[in-house]
């Protein structure tokens, strides 16, 4: 038998830019490569901007034993979208989209206003609102995983009715006052634990088990290869429709801890206008954050970036005392930029200017 | 004679394959030349240089004598060059007349002028015997009318070559004929045919002239006399390996071991005919036939990556009641697909994401592979299937076609299999990289595993094989082993009807 190894053949010479700066040049070109380098640099823009037409932005001062300041209440402000967006960005990993999270977070407030008026215990209130996300996330994923609709028709499904079947919820007790108040719900939303902001901890360990979960076992690269290439992924022994629909399972989850947070927050369920929009900037913050719609990749830490770049324009555009009206169309210009640095093309021709700077 | 179109030393490259090398192909006027083989041979590449959908990278086409540069499709077909292709290139949902007159309506005081337009369409119909009503949607006919559709959309005025590009793949019997009795028709008003087709009975009753291609080259041209079919399929898949000794598997530790797979009457109606099929430890199993013959659906039956719906599979005796991918790789079968890009690799992962994955989804996902032992496994596959990469953590689609095929080895191989299936392992890639990949399944046979590997290269597979499965039509026609696996003995099994 022929046990002669391949013969060694000659390394390709990878396709590297003139690096000619030497070291220190090839070490900024690996830094501007890194995948965060522009969320961060968005971020750090809409900040720099801020610091100098509002003195005392970064302020944090203690009121009434917690913290408060601009920078507090960016990250306050953005947890409900930051928990949205966690779950687009494991639903756009696998080439999917999530359009229903709104209607979602509208269902959750209406069975938590409704349980209210029958007097239930709030914590299996609490429990009713996540189990009504994970069932509308169950929805979702049957019509993408066995039905095989594509995604965006699939949830346009729920996010066109979820408001009405919230509406139908109230009328379940009449829907005269669909107001309450518990101290647990609220506890959760607007209280705070010594410094810190209850819901900016409820963040942080939903942000940390989703991580152990994507980056931990291999459900990530699970997510990942149905998104890169799911015939693929299923000739390599993966469940590929088991895969999806915990996709949309995860992502109606969390829909439901934001819609949590946010009942909670104005004490009643408006299901016509809570978290209008929502789905948009949960999508919008995936991709500031380095995801791509095309699927096969999912970055957590980049969404969380993508939605504080998202959040901290909007509470800038308040503090700096520009006339509301301008509000959107400012959002809409900034976060074009931001996108635009990221586009490959014109990543390229920004390294080709510095390079060419350099040589 | 004067060819009306002579394409002289074409050569093209894609990264990593050398789609055309050198190759040379003439049509005369009223001749019908068909252009023979096999998957990845470059026939379609040639198309698209002729047609001007791809730019060559040296040689010259001249049209009638004069030297031209087709730039893009609509500009070859004003020179006088129509092309159809297999998948019809019509718009389903708009009328005849839109459809044969898109991009050149005609227009009268800025007007799209219908009237003429339609007249336009009948006339371009007419040219081809078919009257229809021009004003139904394209969908609304037949493929076989489509057909003849997207030829009289092809055919200028003054056209000089039309292009058939496998045109009669959904076509029945009757369909074929009329055709061919058009073909026949054009023949006569002087046009110069090309002719693409892998149903070789319909060469040989339209074409006067066949060029076999090969791996990018030109292996044969001739006239139908002097190619006979079974020349032509000799010179289609008789591929010689200068680089590969003609050292021929031992035989004798074989055969006598309990079977790894045991496949009995094994079928999927309209697919393939029911087959039976053993394999020991140890053993290479090799799949013959020609493109379309049922090779790849019977890699695809034995792994379950497409449901049987006759017969029963065993793997060590264990009746395998669902076969799935997933089924198949817990029972130690693994399978490395044809069509690398759609069905192998996952693009955006790394190299080490790729690797790992079939080894972790027979782990499940709650046992992630560590990552140190991660790391280790995708070093050692590195090193020892020479895959050439600067570092595990790039993405797999930016690697080239050998390096890639290899990954999906390694994919395979790390997963610990007992059983291995390749279907078409050495498809376009490199030399190199074709005689490593032999050497592997050698060496893979000999530590006892037990392989069935599909392809459309004879001598590869007489290379590898203890022995060779043929098949043809989709049906397994044959089992040759020993003395009588030659490559006359299997290309008669192949062209015997």
């Amino acid at each position: 038998m022929n046990t002669q190894t391949p013969s060694p053949k000659p390394e390709q010479p990878a396709t590297r830019l003139p690096s000619s700066g030497g070291a220190p040049a090839g070490r900024w070109l690996a830094l501007i490569r890194h995948r965060l380098v522009w969320p961060l640099m968005a971020l750090a823009l809409v900040l720099i901007v801020d610091a100098l037409i509002s003195p005392g932005f970064f302020n944090v001062r203690i009121v009434q034993g917690r913290l408060f300041g601009n920078v507090i209440d960016i990250f306050y402000r953005a947890m409900p979208t930051a928990m949205v967006a966690l779950g687009m960005a494991v639903v756009i990993g696998t080439k999917g989209i999530d359009l229903s999270v709104g209607s979602i977070i509208a269902i959750c407030g209406a069975i938590i206003a409704w349980r209210m008026h029958q007097g239930d215990s709030h914590f299996v209130i609490l429990l009713m609102a996540l189990a009504a996300g994970l069932a509308c996330g169950l929805w979702n994923g049957f019509l993408v995983s066995v039905l095989e609709i594509q995604p965006i028709i699939a949830t346009l499904i729920l996010m066109v009715s979820g408001r009405g079947i919230g509406l139908m919820v109230n009328l379940l007790y009449g829907g005269t006052n669909p107001s309450f108040t518990s101290p647990l719900l609220q506890g959760l939303s607007v209280g705070s634990l010594g410094l810190i902001p209850t819901r900016l901890i409820v963040g942080a360990v939903i942000f940390f088990l989703l991580w152990l979960l994507v980056r931990r076992t291999a459900f990530g690269l699970f997510l990942e290869s149905v998104g890169g290439n799911a015939k693929s992924a299923r000739l390599a022994g993966v469940n590929a429709r088991f895969v999806l629909l915990s996709a949309y399972l995860i992502s109606g989850f969390l829909a439901a801890t934001a819609g949590v947070i946010l009942t909670a927050d104005t004490h009643t369920s408006d299901p016509v206008s809570v978290a209008s929009n929502i789905e948009l900037d949960a999508i919008l913050a995936v991709v500031i954050g380095g995801g791509s719609l095309a699927g096969g990749r999912i970055f957590l830490d980049g969404t969380i970036i993508g939605v504080l770049v998202i959040q901290a324009l909007t509470t800038s555009i308040l503090t700096s005392g520009l006339p509301p009206e301008y509000n959107l169309v400012v959002k809409a210009v900034v976060v074009l930029i931001v996108l635009l640095l990221q586009s490959s093309n014109m990543r390229a021709a920004v390294v080709s200017v510095l390079v060419r700077r350099k040589a | 004679m004067a060819a009306i179109i002579e394409l002289t030393g074409i050569s093209k490259a894609f990264p990593g394959v050398r789609a055309l090398d050198h190759v040379d192909f003439g049509v005369e006027p009223g001749e019908t030349h068909a252009l023979m083989g096999e998957n990845g041979a470059g026939k379609s590449t040639l198309i698209k240089v002729m047609t001007g959908a791809l730019q060559a990278d040296g040689g010259t086409i001249r049209l009638a004598g004069k030297e031209i540069r087709p730039e893009s499709p609509g500009a070859a077909r004003a020179a006088g060059i129509g092309a159809v292709y297999q998948e019809v290139n019509l718009i389903p949902t708009m009328s005849v007349t839109k459809n044969l007159t898109l991009g050149r309506l005609p227009r009268k005081f800025g007007l799209i002028d219908w009237g003429a337009a339609r007249a336009i369409a009948r006339a371009k119909l007419a040219r081809l015997g078919v009257d229809i009503d021009v004003e139904r949607p394209v969908g609304s006919y037949s493929v076989a009318i489509q057909q003849l559709i997207a030829i009289a959309r092809a055919l200028e005025d003054d056209a000089r070559v039309l292009v058939l590009d496998e045109p009669t793949a959904s076509l029945d019997a009757n369909e074929t004929e009329r055709l061919f009795e058009i073909v026949r028709d054009l023949k006569a008003r002087g046009l110069g045919i090309v002719f693409i087709s892998h149903f070789i009975d319909q060469v040989y009753r339209i074409a006067d002239r066949i060029t076999v291609l090969r791996n990018g080259r030109r292996v044969g041209v001739g006239t139908t006399e002097e190619i006979p079919s079974l020349k032509l399929v000799s010179l289609m898949i008789g591929r010689d390996l200068e680089h590969i000794e003609h050292q021929r598997p031992l035989m004798d530790t074989v055969a006598s071991s309990k079977p790894i797979l045991t496949a009995k009457g094994v079928g999927r109606r309209r697919l393939l005919e029911p087959f039976d099929l053993e394999l020991h430890p140890g053993e290479v199993v090799g799949l013959a036939g020609l493109l379309g013959s049922g090779r790849t659906e019977t890699a695809k039956l034995v792994f379950g990556a497409i449901r049987h719906d006759s017969g029963e599979i065993r793997i060590d005796g264990h009746h395998i009641a669902s076969p799935t991918p997933k089924h198949s790789l817990n029972a130690g079968v693994t399978f490395c697909p044809e069509d690398r890009k759609s069905e192998g690799i996952v693009a955006e992962l790394s190299v080490r994401e790729n690797i790992i994955l079939a080894l972790q989804s027979r782990r499940g996902w709650l046992r992630l592979l560590p990552r140190r032992e991660q790391d280790r496994l995708t070093s050692e596959m590195i090193a020892a299937l020479n895959i050439a990469t600067p570092d595990a953590d790039k993405p797999v689609g930016q690697l080239s076609g050998g390096n890639q095929q290899k990954v999906l080895l390694a994919r395979s191989l790390v997963s610990n299999p007992r059983l291995l299936i390749l279907d078409e392992p050495t498809r376009g890639i490199d030399v190199g990289a074709h005689a490593e990949i032999v050497t592997l399944i050698r060496e893979l046979a000999a530590k006892g595993l037990a392989l069935l590997v599909a392809s459309s290269e004879l001598d590869e597979l007489l290379a590898v094989s203890h022995r060779i499965a043929v098949l043809r039509d989709r049906r397994m026609v044959g089992e040759i082993s020993g003395a009588e696996a030659t490559r006359e003995h299997i290309i008669q099994t192949i062209a015997a009807s």
